[in-house]
């Protein structure tokens, strides 16, 4: 605060640029009369030369600042001009080029927080000295950083075996490079694989799926870990070591032929919660759907008879290479990553919450994955569209857009995909059935591509429209013509009236949710979740697949609901990125990053558990704390945390904040006070 | 210039958030009162209370701390840190004096430029009413020697 | 546990029944029930859309009353945040003092104007030191189910109860207390507790028409009729409300529904109270059996035949046999009755 100059810093020699903007800046800020107040004002305080220049991020700007630093040999550089977010590391490639070390450079803001945000021009141009000299002080105490290097291990994690996982799984394992890919379910191929049509060109799901499935299976750079789960991930970027457990499938895989004989034989039927959404039924030996990759089966040990009560052993008489193994334990496997990519999916959105649709209670009412289960050619009703008697054809069918979706009584975001799956009910009850079909939406919202024509084509194959949100569907009649029906109580918002639709049958396009341990798993590999539990990406515009923890990528619905060939491009975007990094063999660490002197550390330990990256470790013999320069990601909680001060962060230390106020201050000339305005500022 | 008394207050912005919501109000011309002065740091957790001790004692009339919102920061918890960090601070400073209103903490993500701008011409009239601080007046001629002296560990 | 206890006009004439159940319930479970001194009529549900100030003087008058004497009679009425708690068996007194309560407490003038005209029968109150609650409310969540169960000596077994609510007690959502606006399962836990057979009656919150049978009868009978027709549609043996006017609309105007569109409904209407007495053994006359104008004997008949536990719980809802068709998705109500 005082006057005096630290001997230390005696020698810098700042320059001080402020830029123009053409009239961005220079409009509302007197950049001249800021650059000689710097040069006048500033000058004890290091500042050796200031320029203003109309755009500094031009070649121009940029060349001005390397020969200045060459022929004044000026040690530190200060841009007053845009934000940093924008061309810090333009500034700071300059200042390499003139060799001098990019970390001594710092560029503040006085377009986006002084001169597009303040009218007043005195005030701005004030505003604009303070912030100047703010940085001014501040980069006096900036160290020459280097950039960490870390190698980067060649092989890939990829968690999920659903369309995206597999595609980011392809690429990488075209590439040459190893891949593990880690599915819950005892068969790759997720909530596609559930599906009957997908739209809008109306491709059998299974069809454009399964070639992907058997080359994910078959391929020699891929390790395929299915009825597997991760239970643990530490160490950083390049460098993970993940612990896998492979639960028992109680099945042989060397010996298992995939005939399905076991299968066939189980006397235990159970109702397939997963794969048939309920509606169907499977064994307690099971692979989920005739194409399972891989083609062997599990036992559900919760419903097996012999496991539950000690009889049976169908499976095992009747199989004819003796691959049953009862005896089989959950396996764990350790292995060693540089990448992982999660792309886990969703989950559908209960409509029990919403008890007012009868969901549960009414029998004909259907989600729309159970929907996919009955249309789908090898579902429980080997394709034929009918009642929950299993019998009955539908003469009027319903389908109800947006069912837990854009309600702030339960999601308040739009699932992206109902519209054009309703559509596709639609189209396809129409073409299976004949029925009279009403889609009951808000918004249509058939974005992409072909999307809008598909519409268009379901308009003119007679399908009823109707905008506005169903208020009840219920099975008390009320009027003639409504008895043995469900009638579907809803406000026609184009003709204004209230109508009782009575149909035969429900369809309720539940929207997208994130999976139900979606937080723990975000927890389980170091990254955050939004408040709707949907993985967050770096960037929603900028940098959709990475996350803000280096090495790890996320794709597909777990960032939040999207089509499959949005899902299917953020997988081989994953993909790129992955082999982006380990093509180069090593990746750069930005330096800003904590250290701890040893000196000082009196192993209190308050920094440890204050780290969520686990960068902090302890050493028990020295009783000394000491930080992971590659898995620190530079937040300072730690540094601000220390009571003895033993910890510094490089690029926001304590020196180089507090200095930062002085300057904001103006404490810096002659030890003004703030109320002393004018002689401050003049 | 008015006779008005224009109050100078240190904002402190985490780099992933609240400043890019700053940059945000810019970039969408959001005009808001220019007494705040903003500093960068990586996150709400780096916040030391004595940055606001030294900010206070160099004369700043009021601090505003800014950071993402629970559940939603880049480092993933650390700005409940700094919540903790700022209910404790705010009890200490009341103590000493400083009324309550002149330290505030917003949370604000980086799609929220229009909220900040308006918390920010908020807290600027509120401390505006409230008036200047004049740390060091009320406490003798000296400011408060609140600065970061290089650590020196005994032998 | 103590309360204050506002019975409502209707509890004094017609529906005598709920008043004599309630009191012999809260006998057997073993809270006590103080009646407001000098209490006087709520206002109904017109009263405050004709004249706002008159209406919540009237409004207010109860509840400055029920304020001084909860109070001032001891601890055993107030909650734990140092209210006092007054429980109204009606659902339109319910919400009328409630309401009450809530609006005097954000609306300075309005409250200020009222305590005005309190003053004048040297009474003032203070918005916020009364808890209103309905009593099925306090029942489900002061007493509880497990509590109910253990007094449940003579079961309703094969009794079907449809849970009729009304509309009053959940919309508006002034305080939350049920599960749901629109389709709330309190009322059937209840009745599953005391060992009734319930019946999924979808229109349970829908309106009973209030006082249309004044204003305007066939509006009124068509809604009636509506709720009888259902309730009938699913083989119910009973309907179970609690609200006075409910009660009475169903009831009453059965005939008159009958009449005007030659229906021939004989469903018998009761309050929750009532069938609570009877699965705690207490004799009907006792709660009020026979004051209902559809008399409720062949539903009583039906429970003294079927006293023998019945043969494995049956299904709460028309189900499909496990063979043909399609499975039903799992319900939360499932899981309960097979634990």
């Amino acid at each position: 605060m005082s006057d005096e100059l630290n001997l230390e810093n005696a020698e810098e020699r700042i320059g001080v640029y402020v830029c123009h903007c053409g009239t961005n800046i220079a409009g509302i800020v007197d950049v001249p009369e800021v650059r000689e107040w710097a040069e006048k004002r500033l000058k004890n305080r290091g500042v050796v030369l200031a320029r203003d220049y109309k755009f500094m991020c031009s070649s121009l700007g940029q060349e001005l600042i390397e020969k200045d630093i060459k022929e004044h040999q000026l040690t530190r550089v200060v841009v007053a001009a845009c934000s940093p977010h924008l061309h810090e590391n333009t500034f700071r490639t300059a200042c390499k080029r003139a060799e001098l070390n990019p970390y001594l450079c710092e560029l503040v803001s006085i377009r986006e927080q002084v001169s597009w945000v303040h009218t007043d021009k005195q005030a701005a141009t004030d505003k604009a000295k303070a912030v100047l000299s703010g940085g001014v002080e501040r980069v006096r105490h900036h160290q020459p950083l280097e950039p960490l290097r870390v190698p980067i291990h060649p092989a890939t994690l990829v968690v999920g075996g659903g369309i995206t996982g597999i595609q980011a799984a392809l690429e990488i394992a075209d590439a040459g490079r190893r891949v593990y890919l880690v599915e819950r379910e005892p068969s790759i191929g997720g909530h596609m694989s559930q599906f009957d049509k997908t739209f809008p060109t109306l491709d059998c799901s299974a069809c454009i799926l399964t070639p992907k499935m058997v080359s994910a299976g078959m391929h020699p750079n891929i390790t395929l870990m299915t009825w597997s789960e991760v239970t643990n991930v530490s160490g950083y970027v390049g460098n993970f070591v993940v612990t896998i457990k492979q639960k028992a499938r109680c099945v042989k895989t060397d010996l298992c032929t995939g005939c399905g004989i076991c299968q066939e034989k189980c006397p235990k039927k159970v109702i397939d919660e997963v794969y048939e959404a309920g509606l169907g039924y499977r064994k307690a030996v099971y692979t989920p759907f005739p194409q399972a990759v891989p083609k062997f089966p599990v036992i559900d040990i919760p419903n097996c008879t012999y496991f539950q009560k000690g009889t049976c052993k169908a499976c095992e008489k009747f199989c004819p290479t003796n691959a049953i193994d009862f005896n089989q334990k959950d396996e764990e496997i350790t292995v060693e990553v540089g990448n992982i990519v999660l792309a886990t999916g969703f989950d559908l959105f209960d409509p029990r919450r919403i008890p007012h649709y009868g969901y549960g209670r009414l029998a004909n009412v259907f989600t729309n994955l159970e929907f996919e289960r009955l249309t789908n050619a090898a579902g429980p009703t080997n394709g034929n569209i009918v009642l929950r008697d299993g019998k009955t054809t539908p003469k009027v069918v319903g389908i109800i857009h947006c069912v837990g979706s854009r309600d702030r009584n339960y999601n308040n975001y739009c699932s992206a995909i109902c519209c054009m799956q309703s559509l596709k009910f639609a189209h396809i009850v129409k073409e299976r059935t004949g029925a009279t079909v009403y889609n009951f939406y808000i918004d249509m919202r058939t974005a992409a591509k072909a999307y809008d024509e598909f519409y268009q084509r379901v308009l003119e194959e007679g399908t009823l429209f109707v905008r506005g949100r169903v208020a009840e569907v219920t099975d008390a009649a009320r009027l003639p013509g409504e008895e043995g029906k469900l009638i579907i109580q809803v406000e026609d918002t184009l003709v204004g009236k209230q109508r009782r639709i009575p149909v035969d049958m429900v369809v309720l396009s539940a929207g997208l949710q994130s999976r139900h341990d979606s937080k723990e798993v975000a927890k389980l590999f170091g990254i955050s979740c939004s408040a709707d539990a949907w993985f967050i990406e770096k960037h929603p515009k900028l940098d959709p697949v990475s996350t803000m923890t280096d090495g790890v990528f996320i794709a597909g619905c777990c960032t939040g609901p999207k089509d499959i060939p949005n899902s299917v491009s953020q997988g081989s975007a994953a993909a790129a990125r992955v082999l982006t990094y380990i093509d180069r063999g090593e990746i750069t660490l930005e330096p800003v990053r904590a250290s701890i002197n040893e000196t000082q550390c009196s192993g209190c330990r308050i920094c440890n558990n204050l780290c969520p990256f686990n960068a902090i470790l302890f050493h028990a013999d020295r009783m000394v704390s000491e930080v992971n320069a590659a898995l620190c990601q530079g937040c300072g909680t730690c540094v601000a945390a220390c009571p003895a001060g033993a910890i510094s962060g490089t690029g926001f230390s304590n020196e180089q904040i507090m200095s930062q106020i002085e300057g904001l201050l103006l404490l810096n000339l002659n030890g003004a006070r703030t109320q002393e305005k004018e002689m401050a500022f003049a | 210039m008015t006779d008005q008394f224009e109050p100078v207050i240190i904002g402190f912005t985490c780099n992933w958030c609240s400043y890019r919501a700053a940059d945000l109000a810019g970039t969408a011309r959001v005009k808001y009162a220019p007494n705040v002065r903003l500093i960068r740091m990586m996150c709400s957790g780096r916040l030391d209370p004595t940055f606001v001790m030294k900010a206070i004692s160099g004369g700043a009339d009021g601090v505003l701390i800014t950071g993402c919102h629970p559940g939603e920061c880049h480092y993933i918890e650390q700005n409940y840190k700094a919540l903790r960090r700022f209910i404790l601070l705010k009890r200490t400073l009341t103590q000493m004096g400083i009324e309550p209103g002149r330290i505030k903490l917003v949370w604000a993500s980086a799609a929220e430029g229009v909220r900040l701008a308006t918390e920010i011409t908020k807290m600027v009239e509120e401390v505006r009413a409230l008036g200047p601080l004049n740390w060091d007046h009320h406490n003798g001629h000296q400011p408060l020697a609140i600065s970061h002296q290089p650590e020196e560990v005994a032998a | 546990m103590k309360y204050g206890y506002y019975p409502g006009c209707s509890l004094e004439r017609n529906a005598a029944a709920y008043d004599i159940s309630t009191r012999a319930v809260a006998r057997t479970l073993g809270f006590e029930l103080e009646e407001l001194d000098d209490w006087n009529c709520c206002g109904a549900t017109e009263y405050i859309a004709i004249n706002k100030l008159a209406a919540y003087s009237l409004i207010g008058r109860n509840l400055a009353l029920a304020q001084q004497q909860l109070h001032a009679s001891g601890n055993g009425h107030l909650a734990a945040d140092g209210r006092a708690q007054l429980i109204a068996p009606c659902s339109a007194c319910f919400l009328n003092l409630r309401k009450a309560d809530r609006y005097l407490q954000e609306d300075a003038k309005l409250r200020d104007t009222t305590n005005e005209a309190l003053a004048a029968a040297g009474l003032h109150y203070d918005p916020g030191t009364v808890f209103v609650r309905h009593l099925l409310e306090m029942i489900i969540n002061d007493v509880g189910c497990d509590e109910i169960k253990r007094h449940v000596t003579k079961p309703l077994n094969g009794l079907r109860v449809a849970s009729y609510y009304g509309c009053l007690l959940v919309r508006p959502r002034l305080g939350g207390e049920l599960s749901d606006a629109e389709y709330p399962t309190e009322l059937e836990s209840l009745m599953k507790t005391l060992g009734a057979e319930v019946v999924d009656f979808p229109l349970k919150t829908h309106c009973c028409g209030g006082h249309m049978t004044q204003i305007s009868a066939e509006v009124a009978y068509e809604l009636i009729r509506r709720l009888l027709q259902n309730a009938s549609e699913y083989r119910a043996d009973v309907i179970v409300t609690i609200c006075p006017m409910c009660q009475l609309n169903l009831d009453a105007y059965q005939t008159r529904v009958n009449q005007h569109f030659g229906t021939n409904f004989n469903l018998p209407i009761l309050y929750f109270t009532q069938l609570m007495g009877l699965a705690f053994g207490l004799e009907p006359k006792a709660i009020g059996f026979g004051k209902e104008i559809v008399s409720a004997e062949n539903a009583l008949i039906k429970i003294q035949r079927s006293l023998e536990p019945a043969a494995a719980s049956a299904p709460s809802r028309p189900r499909k046999k496990k063979e043909e068709g399609l499975p039903m998705p799992r319900m939360p109500e499932d899981e309960e009755v097979s634990a």
